[in-house]
């Protein structure tokens, strides 16, 4: 039975757990003042529109009809183009890292990898703008012509038919937005799966190789199950990156205000974009609106990580066997 | 085994005995190098046919495009005469992955690349880094104008975060990791939730509180509490998971001395984590500066060079990039292009520091920094065993397992920024 211990606190320490307990509280009310703050500001235009906010596609505050519907359902599909091209990116990156690459240049990768995902997102407007989006074209009309079948992919207005058709109506679309979100985020969807991916436990690889898998038998039995959570929580991470990217999103999409469930067409929109696009010329009521879009943003990137962590704290990744 | 007094919260593991290496298998032949040729090579020559004969598609991507699948078609063919159906597998899943983290490389390669050969027309006129904008329309040739105000901008911006950030966000991982409790949980939560937080918010919470509730104008110390809102988290998570890979056996002998909980995070915790403590400010730094929507909301743009940041509106790089490649003029896109640039170029500078000075994990020393420790041992050792010999052999030993323990803590930035994810991480027996 241990002896319970006591002790004295002296004058040095007590103002020293004050102090740094302070600071907690205080960094503790910022946090929460940033929801706090955007609900009181937003709350005008929120209670004027009520449940209308949420379905309501015109932006028009000051003629009072306004809502989110059609940037919010742009932000997802911005988001869900995104991780789609980023999945797959990352996921290959994150194995080649972990499972193929020589050891020699395995740490210059991994620092390649995180200094990607420190560059300015207006470095990737700026690309995705100028470089990416003249040349995406060609790949946007092939998939317009034997795609558009498919409600996702049709364009209106696109006759595959007519070998003058000009391609700006594959400019400025969602397809493109989400091409260069999908760059931003892959690094760091990368990361977390390649993280994932190491951890995996060295005797089930071996017993799994001494069994006779090839490599890929080897990953697919043992690497990608261990991984699964942390798979899935990067992605989630990812997402919530997306959502909340604005910079790019605004240098390249051109804002409509219906929701255009249609990727590869010209004409997007997403919050953070709206949000950039219309705060300078508002009046007090479309600032009140403006902050209640973002108090949505705001609650939806929450939920995306805290989903993420709670998966990832929940999967076998991260325990290690007795292999 | 964990022992846990009222105050600190150590967890004893038994002694590393090396990390276990993985074993490299696999062998080149050349068979394997020939089939890998041979089939590039007739992929290519297959698909140049393909466009300039038939004519079927066209375009640079979809030559690649054609080319890749048909390379994937002829190599799976050619290796299945002497391999069996699950080698060919193998084989086609590993070409596959290879290719995408090369394409993964090439991606950022050409935006460096890119942005840089775009930028130098505007770099290579010195005027670029010594005047502001103010004088300078929109069509003045590139010799005229530059981006000053909006390099003093991003510094001032910066300069003023850290101020607040740095105090502000070390005390508080200091707390989280210091003071287990309900409370540093809480924050620990909220914390990690709010790295996700979109910079627009971020901005928009400034915007809120700092302009529309408190009266101010726009400001760069606006933009700076922004950019704060932003780095805080970042900077306290980091943070606190290389506080909490500080080795409990340097605290406890603090503690074991008779020192206090402030002296011994002043003398122990906060030297042994320090190279990590300044990679994770800069890495925050690098999020901080690189935000442009928190600057656009809450410091507006300028073309006037303005040093004072807290009145008049006041520009930060990646802001005068926006700012400059909305206009169709071929000279102010240049001017964004070079702007970008120098952006860059400032991030990837605070990365290879972060590189450099956060490579090692905490407390693990350099070399020059294990050599005069080394030498303060052997001077302790020939100053004890000069008094009472048997004493010096407990002192270096000591100190040597400490070392092989810390080598444990080499975690890459991503671990650190997202510790939640790697938090289980445990020691193979």
């Amino acid at each position: 039975m241990p002896r319970s211990l006591r002790y004295a606190r002296g004058a040095q320490d007590r103002v020293f757990a004050l102090v740094t307990r302070g600071s907690g509280a205080i960094v503790l009310t910022i946090m929460l003042l940033v929801g706090v703050f955007l609900l009181i500001k937003g709350y005008p235009a929120l209670s004027a529109a009520k449940l209308g906010f949420l379905t309501t596609q015109a932006w028009d505050p000051n003629s009072g009809v306004f809502g989110i519907a059609a940037v919010l359902a742009g932000t997802i599909f911005i988001a869900l183009t995104a991780i789609t091209v980023a999945i797959p990116l990352a996921t290959g990156t994150a194995l080649y890292i972990s499972e193929y690459a020589p050891p020699r240049i395995k740490q210059a990768l991994i620092s390649i990898i995180d200094l990607m995902a420190a560059i300015p997102s207006v470095v990737y407007g700026l690309w995705g703008l100028f470089l990416l989006q003249p040349s995406i074209l060609d790949l946007s009309k092939w998939i317009a012509t034997y795609f558009g079948w498919i409600p996702m992919f049709h364009v209106t207005g696109f006759d595959p038919n007519n070998p003058l058709a000009s391609a700006t109506i594959f400019t400025a679309s969602t397809f493109v937005a989400g091409l260069v979100v999908a760059m931003m985020v892959a690094p760091i969807v990368s990361s977390i799966m390649r993280e994932v991916f190491t951890q995996a436990p060295i005797g089930e690889r071996e017993g799994a190789l001494a069994l006779g898998a090839t490599r890929w038998g080897m990953i697919r039995s043992v690497v990608l199950p261990f991984g699964r959570g942390g798979m899935i929580g990067g992605t989630m991470l990812g997402l919530g990156r997306a959502m909340g990217e604005t910079i790019a999103v605004y240098l390249i999409v051109s804002p409509v205000f219906t929701i255009q469930p249609h990727i590869l067409e010209k004409g997007s929109n997403s919050i953070s974009a709206l949000i950039a696009l219309r705060y300078s010329e508002a009046s007090p009521f479309e600032i009140s609106a403006l902050m209640g879009a973002g108090l949505v943003l705001f609650l939806m990137t929450l939920v995306v990580n805290f989903g993420a962590s709670f998966i990832i704290a929940r999967s076998r990744s991260g325990a290690s066997s007795d292999g | 085994m964990t022992i846990t007094t009222s105050r600190t919260k150590v967890v004893v593991t038994a002694p590393l005995t090396g990390i276990e290496a993985r074993r490299g298998t696999g062998v080149i032949r050349r068979s394997d190098i020939f089939s890998i040729l041979g089939s590039a090579v007739a992929a290519v020559s297959l698909s140049s046919w393909l466009f300039s004969q038939l004519m079927v598609f066209h375009g640079v991507l979809g030559f690649v495009a054609t080319s890749y699948l048909l390379f994937l078609i002829i190599y799976s063919v050619v290796v299945r005469f002497d391999e069996s159906k699950l080698a060919v597998r193998d084989r086609v899943v590993s070409v596959i992955v290879q290719s995408i983290a090369f394409l993964m490389l090439i991606v950022l390669v050409i935006v460096v690349i890119y942005t840089v050969s775009r930028g130098v027309t505007a770099l290579g006129h010195a005027n670029f880094f010594t005047t502001d904008m103010s004088q300078t329309g929109p069509l003045d040739p590139l010799s005229s104008g530059g981006i000053l105000h909006a390099i003093a901008g991003t510094l001032i911006m910066i300069l003023m975060a850290l101020i607040i950030s740095i105090p502000l966000g070390v005390t508080t991982a200091v707390f989280i990791s210091e003071f287990p409790g309900k409370f540093s949980r809480l924050i620990r939560t909220v914390v990690e939730a709010m790295t996700a937080l979109p910079s627009i918010v971020a901005g928009l919470f400034i915007y809120a509180t700092v302009i529309l509730s408190l009266g101010f104008d726009r400001s760069g110390f606006a933009a700076s509490l922004a950019m704060t809102v932003m780095m805080l988290p970042i900077i306290i998570r980091s943070g606190d998971v290389v506080l909490r890979l500080v080795p409990g056996n340097l605290k406890e002998a603090s503690y074991a001395l008779g020192s206090s909980t402030w002296r011994t995070v002043w003398n122990v915790t906060l030297p042994t984590a320090r190279s990590g403590l300044t990679t994770a400010i800069i890495l925050g730094t690098a999020r901080g500066i690189g935000e442009t929507s928190p600057v656009l909301l809450t410091a507006g743009v300028t073309t006037y060079f303005n040093a004072n940041p807290f009145s008049g509106a006041m520009v930060s790089l990646p802001l005068a990039t926006f700012s400059f490649v909305k206009s169709p003029e071929p000279g102010m896109v240049a001017r964004g292009f070079g702007s970008a640039a120098v952006l860059m170029v400032l991030v990837l500078i605070l990365f290879a520091i972060a590189r450099l000075i956060g490579g090692r994990g905490a407390g693990v020393l350099s070399v020059r920094q294990q050599k005069r420790r080394t030498q303060l041992s052997r001077d302790d050792v020939s100053r004890f065993s000069a008094s009472q010999p048997g004493a010096a052999r407990g002192v270096t030993s000591g100190s040597g397992r400490g070392a092989g323990r810390l080598s444990d803590s080499l975690t890459p930035l991503t671990a650190r920024l997202f510790p939640r994810f790697f938090a289980r991480k445990g020691s193979r027996p």
